[in-house]
């Protein structure tokens, strides 16, 4: 039989995810506002983002053992930049697009 | 599915969990970059049709996006605290916390479901039966399209995912995980975790355009 360890606090956990309900609501809440075509995807991605960020590091344990997920989980963002960077390239200089 | 033995490769079982770990997140790594190509076209076709976009997005129903944005945020809470439980030798709270977890997510594919009828009966559904509102052209078609493209992608993803759970419930019940070994439930908690991240990026693109008016 295994030997009970003290189990480690719930209070971040709990206070987590109240946080990431307050985001999805000001998400909804923001979705009604007119803040300009400009402002609506920077505000919606950024809360999406904010709360992508606190789930990774928080339910995913990014910060903890072993350290070298770090690597892993840069590794995808790291192309993504690629992949968003050089498509968009292509779309800024091309002629004719969008259709008409 | 999982074997708790140490193989012969790792000198303790910390190493393998560790392993194990890193070997999903290299499996998130390939899912960042899946997903990340299938939003980065929604964006391409929304900076070229913005007011297209935001005809179509008008048509989503943001409540029933958001009950599940709720439900996958305190599924995440759950999958984390069973992890936390079978670190703590709590098997029962640790088969109720899996149970609520797969609960949640068969419940955010219920809310779904729902919501796809209910795009279905107002003629949302692009080239098979779609009907313009005023104003709308053949663009929000594509907005139709990368809906049902990367809700139903992410829907067969939680689907997997609430297998998994399913099967981790069934092993828990019958005393497979200990705080010496809980490797499955970490693996498994980190895809339950990354396949909530991806609502909130598809949350974005879907439902907050065109609340606010021209």
């Amino acid at each position: 039989m295994s030997a009970r360890r003290p189990p480690e606090p719930i209070g971040p956990y709990v206070i987590g995810w109240a946080v990431l309900l307050l985001l999805l609501g000001l998400s909804v809440l923001a979705a009604y506002q007119p803040i300009g075509p400009v402002f609506q995807p920077i505000v919606h991605f950024g809360i999406a983002a904010t709360q992508a960020a606190i789930v990774f590091i928080l339910f995913m344990k990014l910060r903890g053992r072993p350290s070298l997920k770090w690597v892993f989980a840069a590794a995808g963002f790291f192309w993504l930049i690629f992949l968003f960077g050089l498509a968009t390239v292509d779309y800024a200089t091309r002629s004719g697009f969008p259709l008409q | 599915m999982f074997s708790g033995r140490l193989q012969e490769q790792y000198t303790d079982s910390a190493q393998q969990a560790e392993t194990a770990q890193l070997g999903m997140w290299v499996f998130i790594a390939t899912e960042v970059m899946f997903f990340g190509a299938l939003i980065f076209s929604y964006m391409i076709y929304r900076v070229a049709y913005p007011e297209q976009f935001r005809l179509a997005g008008h048509e989503t129903f943001i409540l029933l996006g958001s009950v599940n944005q709720a439900l996958l945020i305190t599924s995440s809470l759950t999958m984390v605290l069973a992890v936390r439980a079978a670190k703590a030798d709590q098997q029962r709270a640790l088969v109720l916390l899996l149970a609520a977890t797969a609960a949640l997510g068969l419940t955010f594919l219920g809310v779904k479901g729902y919501e796809y009828a209910q795009d279905v009966a107002a003629h949302s559904v692009p080239v098979a039966d779609y009907i313009f509102k005023p104003g709308e052209h053949r663009p929000t078609e594509i907005f139709w399209c990368f809906y049902f493209i990367a809700t139903g992608l992410h829907a067969i993803h939680l689907s997997i995912g609430i297998i998994l759970v399913l099967m981790l419930t069934v092993r828990a019940a019958q005393g497979a995980f200990s705080p010496e070994y809980d490797a499955p439930l970490e693996v498994i908690g980190l895809y339950w975790s990354f396949v909530d991240t991806v609502w909130f990026f598809l949350f974005a693109c879907i439902y907050p355009l065109g609340r606010a008016g021209p």
